[in-house]
């Protein structure tokens, strides 16, 4: 198994047509990912080239659903249309029945993600990761399902679960499990917005879940305090070990560190607090995200899996 | 974006909140204009600066650094007094617990009338990312730093969350306004207060609304003494009128700068200058220099679109700061080509006649070919295959430079 997504998900593009869209669609067609079609409101009609095929764009995602039977709509519209395709998508899969929403776009306004994130929550198995994220990718053995914009080729199918604020530092996790030998089961980017859908608890229960997963790579960093409740929470309820990093110990306070959500406020949710939650936890911690292979050695090495 | 205290005032008036009748100054004949027009005896004569705890932050000399006053928000009795404090306080340095030690130059002033005061309240709302929803939070313990009630007395704050797409529950904030002792006319006033203020943080696209001191008046009025408002500047788009009330020397030029051109950049007070692609990453490289015993200059997010041109911008800015002694290039290139970037670097490296020990690591997208660019290149750049590494040499070469 893997989480969320499969090796043979049908993926729609909600702004296909667009720049990031076309272009990001090849690479997911590139890497063997069964994309099914796109949606991009007045080109309903027309199709859309990618390397191994020919896809159709939809005026709607109801009637891109209809047709293509889709399991997950992954988002490339511009940040100000953005949570609008994330209800319209929610919508379409709660009269489906179920769906994953992939929500890519970055610089969303954080209170049109309160009412969207209030609408998929509504709907209890429709799914939103992101916004402002890399995706999710559950590599295969021939390419894979990469509903995101990471890099397919840096991943190999196997049984280390990976869930990350950040995009770069998640390739850089996958990159270390690699380096130890090791592939990933699925890779999930939740994104650096304050607020967002999928958070590190639902992705920590899902690994849980997952027999084909045996242990997580969690990247963290500052702002928030979902890295403490999410240590918290694997403390009662993971059997399987966590290695854990977070990024920010040098950020200063009160500065907005490139993402939206890292920010050290009043105080709180600096990078010390959140290695604490860690290590009270149980959580193998990596203070330099280039040991994450070693200790992830050392946590399969004590868990009797290596 | 943040702004100033008056202008929150004119938003929160426009919205039906309870303000003092004040005046915008930029001098001290302004300031004693001012004094004239309100015709109250008594007034507050206010710095206005993008930072809290005004009122207990001292006032330095530009240019001596003599300590000037205490207290950047002063109540005149007279025009006399006015006059004082304005001389005191414009064209002054303000030191707040908020600003650092440099402190921040007062370049406005807000002149307002006074108010009787029964009792002061703290009153907030901002975006609670836990329950995804907008949290309004009050305190009986008004005027104080909020941060040392949230410590010593935590059951002083009271707390209610607006629904996310119906708005505020007028049952909450009724429930609000009991918590916080109030009766008859205070209570409805409150309740009408906290309505306006939900309406407006929607509509405006704030991300805060801090109001310390709310005050209870003799006469049981509530009126914001405060306001502290910033917005989302993602919403930007929607709202043209934030731009007119951008205070640009409130922010640092060097960081707009590098915003306009795509990237993400604050400056820290570290000799290692980094360049990152992804915020995540660029964080991470901060705290692996610490690590191997250097110090991160500058945090600085190229972002995945990142062009030639923007690294070039990227390296000018590192390289503006006088403290920088070497530069550590991080990139795991995704939809970023490392070639690309090898071929910017040594563009900007001999533009710029780069006299700083240069790192480059390079991983994910093309980075053999990278690697390969920066092989054959004249520029005396060292490389390495991993983050650590990067970061144990750049901090050795910046070591030997000294």
């Amino acid at each position: 198994m893997s989480i969320w997504i499969h090796e043979d998900s049908k993926v729609l593009i909600q702004g296909i047509t667009g720049k990031q869209g076309t272009f990001h669609g090849t690479k997911m067609d590139e890497y063997n990912t069964n994309v099914v079609g796109g949606v991009t409101p007045g080109k309903g009609g027309q199709f859309v080239e990618l390397p191994n095929k020919k896809v159709p764009v939809f005026n709607t995602v109801s009637e891109a659903l209809e047709v293509t039977e889709a399991d997950v709509s992954l988002i490339y519209v511009p940040a100000r249309f953005a949570a609008a395709a994330i209800i319209e998508a929610a919508d379409a899969f709660q009269e489906k029945g179920e769906g994953l929403i992939v929500c890519i776009t970055e610089g969303i306004p954080i209170l049109d993600m309160v009412k969207a994130v209030a609408r998929v929550n509504q709907y209890s198995r429709v799914r939103l990761i992101g916004p402002n994220c890399p995706g999710i990718i559950t590599p295969g053995d021939n390419g894979g399902t990469k509903a995101g914009i990471m890099p397919g080729f840096i991943h190999a199918k196997g049984r280390i679960g990976i869930v990350s604020k950040s995009g770069t530092l998640t390739y850089e996790a996958v990159a270390q499990t690699m380096s130890v030998g090791e592939g990933q089961s699925t890779c999930v980017g939740i994104g650096g917005d304050p607020i967002n859908g999928t958070g590190f608890i639902d992705c920590l229960d899902a690994f849980e879940k997952d027999p084909q997963t045996v242990a997580v790579v969690m990247i963290g960093e500052i702002g928030g305090s979902a890295e403490e409740e999410a240590a918290e929470w694997a403390s009662k309820n993971m059997t399987k070990p966590i290695v854990g990093f977070v990024a920010g110990s040098t950020a200063p306070p009160g500065k907005r560190m490139g993402h939206a959500g890292a920010i050290i406020s009043g105080g709180k949710g600096t990078a010390a607090e959140k290695f604490k939650a860690f290590e009270e936890a149980g959580i193998y911690v990596a203070r330099d995200p280039s040991e994450i292979g070693n200790v992830l050695v050392k946590a399969l090495k004590d868990s009797g899996l290596r | 974006m943040n702004i100033h205290e008056y202008q929150g005032k004119i938003l929160f008036k426009q919205a039906g909140v309870k303000v003092q009748d004040g005046i915008h100054c930029k001098t001290v004949s302004d300031a004693l204009d001012a004094y004239d027009k309100l015709g109250t005896k008594v007034v507050a004569v206010k710095s206005q600066i993008h930072a809290g705890g005004r009122g207990k932050g001292t006032l330095y000399d530009q240019e001596t650094d003599d300590l000037v006053m205490e207290g950047g928000v002063k109540i005149a009795f007279s025009r006399e007094e006015v006059e004082k404090y304005a001389e005191n306080i414009i064209g002054r340095r303000l030191v707040t617990k908020q600003t650092g030690s440099d402190g921040k130059i007062v370049n406005n002033l807000y002149v307002e009338a006074g108010c009787s005061i029964a009792h002061e309240y703290y009153l907030a709302l901002l975006v609670d990312r836990e329950e995804k929803s907008i949290l309004i939070m009050a305190s009986t313990e008004g005027g104080m730093d909020i941060e040392e009630v949230a410590e010593n007395t935590p059951e002083a704050i009271h707390k209610i969350w607006t629904h996310p797409i119906d708005g505020l529950n007028e049952k909450d904030a009724v429930e609000m306004a009991e918590k916080l002792d109030l009766e008859g006319k205070s209570k409805q006033e409150l309740v009408s207060m906290l309505k306006s203020l939900s309406r407006l943080f929607v509509e405006k696209d704030c991300s805060m609304i801090e109001i310390n001191p709310l005050v209870r008046s003799d006469s049981g009025e509530m009126i914001a003494l405060d306001a502290k408002v910033s917005f989302d500047d993602n919403a930007s788009f929607r709202h043209p009128w934030m731009e007119e009330m951008r205070d640009h020397s409130e922010e640092e030029e060097v960081e707009t700068r590098a915003h306009d051109h795509g990237l993400s950049y604050v400056k820290l007070d570290g000799n290692i200058g980094c360049l990152v692609n992804g915020a995540g990453l660029a964080m991470a490289s901060m705290d692996v220099i610490k690590l191997y015993g250097g110090e991160p200059a500058n945090f600085l997010d190229i972002g995945g679109g990142a062009t030639r041109e923007s690294i070039t911008t990227a390296f000018g800015i590192i390289l503006e700061d006088d403290n920088v002694e070497g530069i550590l290039v991080n990139i795991f290139g995704g939809i970023i080509q490392c070639d690309m970037v090898a071929r910017s670097v040594i563009e900007a490296s001999n533009d710029l006649g780069l006299k700083v020990p240069l790192v480059v690591r390079f991983s994910g997208t093309n980075h053999v070919e990278g690697k390969e660019v920066l092989d054959n290149c004249d520029l005396d750049v060292h490389t390495a295959s991993t983050l650590a590494e990067g970061a144990e040499k750049i901090v050795y070469l910046t070591r030997s430079v000294e």
